[in-house]
């Protein structure tokens, strides 16, 4: 019985609204008030009973809901035969619930789409090797499934049979469809643009990487900032407030139309939802939008972030460095480059592919006794020459003598902000090779956005020379650049201006710099949703394009001030609702109640203006 | 023990969150410092003694508060 009733809300909602206005009507057109108040009163027992019903089970389980609040304030209109105020007051209360419901599941509209990507069903191959549809919670690990074009991949796992593109935006950020055949992995939650294959399934359901992401997206949403939570404190105490504050109007006054009104004009509507809804558009927004954010603590910390640290010059720069300036010295060249090559394209390091790129077609010999020097360089021997390859520290531990032109050249090319790599064989200087990275297209305009949006400080970290990051750093507007730098040295430096105050941001790859991700007040990791840049970042952008990063820094200040705005509603609300109860004639149950559900309609809309943050 | 994850109609009122939480804390077999109820995700997360409850005793707890219950799953925690 209780649940039909709470099943047919909607429904009782319409007869009541009804009833009304044939109250209304009788009123004020047949001058009916044996009609009028009949059908105010079902309206109003019609309307309670749900109410009822929650206020109920609520009181058994210890909780003073608002549904408490209107009960009695209710009952207690119908008992000094105020019909019209407790018809009204229950159509607003339930038509406000229902409107609520409604907005509600449009501002998590954005975190549906996403969960939606994720296909509910397989084509999973049977003990009769037929495959048949099966709900995706029916797929374990090791079952073969089967993808058709268009469809989406319900696992992690392995292409066993077929090939096909398929769209990995979901996980990458990428658009540009990946070519899989077999043996590639295939992601949950990806889309075969087009052929048809077989997969084994590795990961299912949330402990897939696209789970895994859902799973973020969603505990963000429902992650609580210290604000929020001393307003979850602060309503538990504050309903039961209200009624003990009717009560003692009561007792004092003995006017139970003034103690009902004050149990609906106190009705804690607005404050309780206006800080989860502007959450959780936010972060859908974001997720939309190819940003990440871990919760309420990190948008209020990226909010007020005044310093933002990039991890390394690639980060600005495209990373796919190439050689702008060469120099050669004496003669027989042609053999020091092919020495060169033939020692570069052993390493892995990206200053050597830029070398060998360059070079391009030459004699390669075969390298022995590779020798690594930290910080320094490599030193082989190739075909009987010890050929040194590496900077000008390096040059000086094997004593080759830098001649006059040699030092200018070094000093011209350092200042065009080229890492340098110099080669020497058999202790003689032979080539002088600068090399340089290009910054990425958009970046300056984007650090500007940034320092529209209030940072203040704009500063790169870098293992490279100086001088490539002074350039870098003057090319782009940067505050602030420091080369040369270790690991560790970066960690050191982020814990410095955290102790004069500035609450930092550290932009990285996520893979080599966590200790900074971690350390900083706001660890971003760029790139792709790879498993270490989602459990160690705050923010985990899905692509590296820098209009995401301001676009979240745009986005966490709009979210923090869309929450005050909700909170200064919800109080000024009430605040004007009792006053009006205190100084004015005027003010009665129908007004606080619609005023209460218009105040929360107000801040769920102003909540939705966050799905629509564009910068 | 094992892990409930309880997937419900959309939560529109954050009372509803502490009216489900007291319900189900007041449930025997139910580790009380593991439930989580998630407004925006209308989801219940909690731990559970399958010896003493059976999640159709936790799912008919929540749905007699109101709150129809769509889907729920259960994992070994």
């Amino acid at each position: 019985m209780q649940r039909y009733i709470l099943g047919k809300k909607n429904q009782i909602t319409l007869i009541s609204a009804i009833l009304i206005i044939v109250g209304f009507y009788s009123h004020f057109v047949l001058n009916n008030m044996t009609l009028t108040n009949w059908s105010l009163i079902i309206a109003s027992l019609l309307g309670i009973a749900p109410i009822a019903i929650q206020a109920y089970q609520a009181l058994k389980v210890k909780v003073v809901s608002i549904d408490v609040l209107v009960t009695i304030a209710v009952v207690g209109a119908v008992l000094i035969k105020n019909y019209e105020e407790s018809a009204i007051v229950t159509f607003l209360f339930l038509f406000g619930a229902y409107l609520e419901q409604r907005t509600l599941n449009k501002t998590r509209s954005a975190i549906r789409e996403l969960t939606d990507l994720a296909p509910e069903t397989a084509m999973k191959q049977m003990e009769n090797g037929e495959f048949e549809e099966v709900d995706i919670y029916d797929v374990d690990e090791g079952d073969t499934l089967l993808v058709r074009t268009g469809a989406s991949i319900p696992v992690d796992g392995i292409v066993m049979t077929g090939d096909g593109h398929i769209d990995e935006a979901s996980i990458t950020g990428e658009s540009v469809p990946v070519s899989k055949g077999p043996g590639s992995k295939v992601f949950a939650g990806t889309i075969l643009e087009n052929g048809t294959i077989q997969i084994e399934a590795e990961l299912v359901g949330e402990d897939t990487t696209f789970g895994r992401i859902i799973e973020l997206v969603e505990d963000a949403q429902d992650s609580k900032s210290e604000a929020e939570r001393f307003i979850d404190r602060f309503s538990k105490y504050y309903t039961p407030a209200v009624l003990g504050l009717g009560i003692i109007i009561f007792l004092f006054s003995q006017n139970v139309e003034l103690a009902i009104t004050a149990l609906v004009l106190g009705c804690p509507g607005a404050l309780v939802i206006g800080v989860p809804v502007s959450n959780v558009s936010g972060i859908g927004n974001g997720a939309r939008n190819g940003v990440l954010l871990k919760g309420s603590e990190v948008i209020s910390d990226f909010s007020r972030a005044d310093t933002v640290i990039f991890d390394k010059t690639g980060t600005l720069t495209i990373g796919n460095p190439e050689v702008a300036d060469k120099q050669f010295y004496g003669e027989n060249i042609e053999a020091a480059l092919g020495f060169l090559a033939s020692v570069e394209r052993e390493s892995d390091h990206p200053l050597a592919k830029a070398i060998v790129n360059e070079i391009g077609e030459t004699t390669i010999s075969i390298v022995e006794e590779t020798e690594v020097i930290k910080g320094e360089g490599i030193v082989a021997n190739v075909a009987g020459h010890r050929i040194a390859v590496g900077n000008v520290a390096l040059m000086k531990r094997e004593n080759a003598v830098l001649s006059n032109q040699a030092r200018e050249d070094v000093k011209r090319f350092e200042k065009n902000g080229n890492s340098l790599v110099l080669t020497a064989v058999d202790g003689e200087l032979k080539i002088l090779m600068g090399i340089r990275d290009q910054v990425r297209p958009g970046v300056k305009e984007e650090l500007q956005n940034m320092k529209k949006l209030g940072v203040k400080n704009l500063v790169v970290l870098s293992g490279d020379n100086q001088g490539t990051v002074d350039l870098v750093a003057s090319e782009l507007g940067l505050t602030e650049a420091h080369g040369n730098m270790l690991p560790e040295e970066k960690s050191a430096y982020i814990e410095e201006v955290q102790e004069k105050g500035q609450i930092v941001a550290f932009v990285g790859d996520g893979v080599n710099d966590s200790p900074s991700l971690a350390l900083a007040d706001i660890g971003i990791a760029m790139g792709s949703g790879t498993d270490v840049a989602i459990e160690t970042s705050d923010v985990v952008l899905m692509k590296s394009n820098f209009s995401h990063l301001t676009h979240a820094l745009g986005l966490t200040k709009s979210i923090s001030s869309n929450m005050k705005q909700n909170i200064v509603i919800a109080i000024g609300v009430v605040v004007i609702l009792l006053a009006g109860l205190l100084f004015s004639d005027w003010m009665n149950m129908s007004i606080g109640m619609l005023a209460h559900e218009l105040s929360i309609f107000v801040v769920i809309l102003n909540g939705m203006r966050l799905l629509r943050y564009r910068l | 023990m094992q892990k409930a994850l309880i997937n419900l109609e959309t939560l529109s009122c954050p009372s509803c969150l502490q009216k489900i939480e007291n319900a189900l804390k007041g449930l025997d077999g139910i580790e009380k410092e593991s439930i989580e109820v998630l407004f925006n995700s209308s989801r219940v997360r909690t731990n559970f003694d399958p010896e003493s409850i059976t999640i159709e005793t936790i799912e008919n707890a929540i749905e007699n508060l109101g709150y129809p219950v769509i889907r729920s799953r259960v994992k070994a925690a």
